[in-house]
């Protein structure tokens, strides 16, 4: 993590010195160690992190999304001990003026110095196919995956929240719900 | 206390002034919108007496992790819930951490104008007005936790005067939501409700205000709803006066204190009854300032000793201040607050008092008073406790704990 800070510019160090101050009221990080030059998973962070409780079925994770580096990065895949298959959603539209979910062709790409915001009703990271129940207050742990092969994970609180119930293309099941 | 995520006053304002920095830098290009920003603010000075704008307090913070929990020693804000609850009889004691985790997420957040995580009404987290969330626990939920309960965290005993109601009475997990702003305290009460709601259900709820902000200097004396100045022997936040009065030293309360909430209803309808003499006889002290009867201004001592022309005490034997003061060996913290709800029958006012009584021991500094008081106290005639519960107020936690930790955490 150090040595990531000192290449960065004095702008960006503060930017990243307050994400990882508001990551430990909520969220932990652990960017995984590698070698220059810099990869995806040791410039993005994720604040405010936090995964729909719910009984069983599906459930979705949001959070603000940060590429503090100076490349453009792109997620493509995520993984967590909670899900036994996890996608990467957007909203579109779906021709009759509908908004559904699906899944994101070829992952989201977060610009250098950009941000990408998952949140209910937009792009989340889909949890299908629960392997237990998610309960308020669990913390739950999530790995994304980018381009170059990197990693970084994060752990995320999980809330009660009535919203998010959105239909998703090819399939009718709605999200598992409070319980 | 640890470097605090949110530490310091007034983050959101300072991020705000930020954006309005931003704003205006921008504003070069467009006169339109300057001039219109121009009109705007003579507008505002020509309906401003004192010829400036108005202050705007909303983003005034106070700051959410530290050794105690705010909302005691913090000057009293305008508008306060007090929310009893029962958990629910599946919530253990990982469920009482995971509760408490939340909800100390989403406390520290709002107080300092942050949006909880998953507040589907973020915008109106933006506001926190002097914002505070203290939690208290009662016996229920510290016999959940397997934890050793003070002594003193058990129902009051009976008083000749209760009339006690179990709709305001009792209840396991107490949270007291303060703000100068009521939306504030409306919001903040539904986002932590919400997260609440699968450990634990609403007992109570008791809503309260004194005068609002801005409307006297602060740290004036509250009046209650008989018009009396009440509150006016408080020890004074900040002082070891105040930390020996109210903060307890023992076991996990430790830099915590208890907390004594007695709703009484005011008669004000037979209260209208008494004269002016009365009424300031019936407490000891003036109407006009709170004076004690034998002086002349708020703080002075009373003279209890005094005689009147015809030999009788000028504080009567059965004047309210007289019977609470004592010997003046039990001290209390009150920081209470005003009910006025609409009237039933052909009454035209239910009113009364949130009593809130901070100490560090109910048993050796709030009982003898109460005793005291329920075996002679003029006052009595007018009032009726129809509500009572004691709580145990958990020491503050800092950013990396949560508020209970003491008590949860092994």
């Amino acid at each position: 993590m150090n040595t990531r800070i000192i290449r960065r510019p004095a702008a960006v160090i503060a930017l990243g010195a307050a994400a990882a101050l508001a990551l430990a009221g909520c969220a932990t990080a652990t960017p995984e160690q590698g070698a220059e030059p810099a990869v995806a998973g040791q410039s993005v962070t994720i604040t405010d992190a936090w995964v729909k409780a719910a009984d069983e079925g599906m459930s979705a994770a949001f959070g603000d999304l940060a590429n503090t580096g100076d490349s453009d990065v792109t997620l493509v895949s995520v993984t967590s001990p909670a899900s036994t298959s996890m996608q990467l959603h957007e909203t579109v539209d779906d021709g009759s003026g509908s908004m559904v979910m699906q899944e994101k062709e070829g992952g989201f790409t977060i610009p250098a110095g950009g941000a990408l915001t998952l949140e209910p009703g937009g792009n989340h990271l889909m949890l299908m196919d629960l392997t237990a129940p998610i309960v308020a207050g669990d913390e739950i742990e999530f790995t994304l995956t980018f381009s170059d092969g990197s990693d970084y994970t994060f752990t995320a609180p999980a809330k009660d929240y009535s919203g998010a119930n959105e239909t998703y293309t090819g399939d009718d099941m709605k999200m598992g719900g409070n319980g | 206390m640890a470097p605090a995520r949110n530490a310091g006053s007034g983050r959101g304002v300072g991020r705000r002034q930020l954006l309005i920095g931003g704003a205006v830098a921008g504003l070069g290009a467009a006169a339109a919108i300057g001039a219109d920003l121009a009109l705007t603010a003579q507008d505002r000075a020509s309906s401003t007496p004192t010829g400036g704008a108005e202050a705007v307090t909303g983003g005034e913070t106070i700051a959410f992790h530290g050794p105690h929990q705010a909302g005691i020693a913090t000057v009293p804000q305008a508008h306060a819930a007090f929310i009893g609850l029962d958990l629910a009889p599946s919530t253990s004691r990982d469920g009482l951490r995971r509760m408490m985790r939340i909800l100390t997420d989403d406390a520290a957040r709002l107080t300092q104008g942050e949006a909880a995580l998953a507040d589907s009404e973020a915008e109106l987290a933006a506001a926190p007005a002097r914002l505070t969330v203290t939690f208290g626990f009662g016996p229920g939920l510290v016999a959940r936790a397997g934890g050793a309960a003070p002594d003193w965290l058990a129902p009051l005993p009976a008083f000749t005067i209760d009339r006690l109601e179990d709709a305001w009475s009792g209840g396991d997990l107490l949270i007291e939501i303060a703000s100068d702003d009521p939306l504030t305290v409306a919001h903040t009460a539904r986002m932590l409700l919400k997260d609440a709601r699968r450990f634990a259900t609403v007992r109570w709820r008791q809503d309260g205000f004194r005068r609002a902000r801005g409307t006297e200097q602060p740290g004036t004396t509250m009046r209650n709803l008989f018009g009396q100045v009440d509150g006016t022997v408080n020890p004074t936040p900040g002082t070891q006066d105040f930390d020996a009065v109210v903060w307890a030293t023992d076991g996990w309360v430790a830099g915590g204190t208890s907390l004594v909430i007695r709703r009484i209803r005011m008669t004000l309808d037979t209260w209208d009854e008494l004269d002016r003499s009365g009424r300031e006889q019936s407490i000891g002290r003036t109407l006009s300032n709170g004076a004690p009867l034998t002086g002349t201004q708020e703080t002075d001592e009373p003279d209890f000793t005094a005689v009147g022309a015809v030999g009788f005490p000028v504080i009567p034997d059965f004047a309210h201040m007289r019977r609470a003061r004592g010997d003046g060996a039990e001290r209390i913290y009150r920081r209470s607050y005003n009910y006025d709800l609409p009237p039933t029958g052909n009454g035209v006012s239910e009113s009364g008092l949130i009593f809130a009584s901070y100490q560090a021991d109910v048993t050796a500094q709030f009982l003898p008073i109460q005793r005291r008081l329920d075996e002679l106290d003029l006052l009595n005639k007018w009032t009726i406790p129809i509500g009572s519960a004691v709580f145990a107020i958990p020491p503050g936690c800092d950013n990396g704990g949560y508020i209970g930790d003491t008590l949860l955490a092994y």
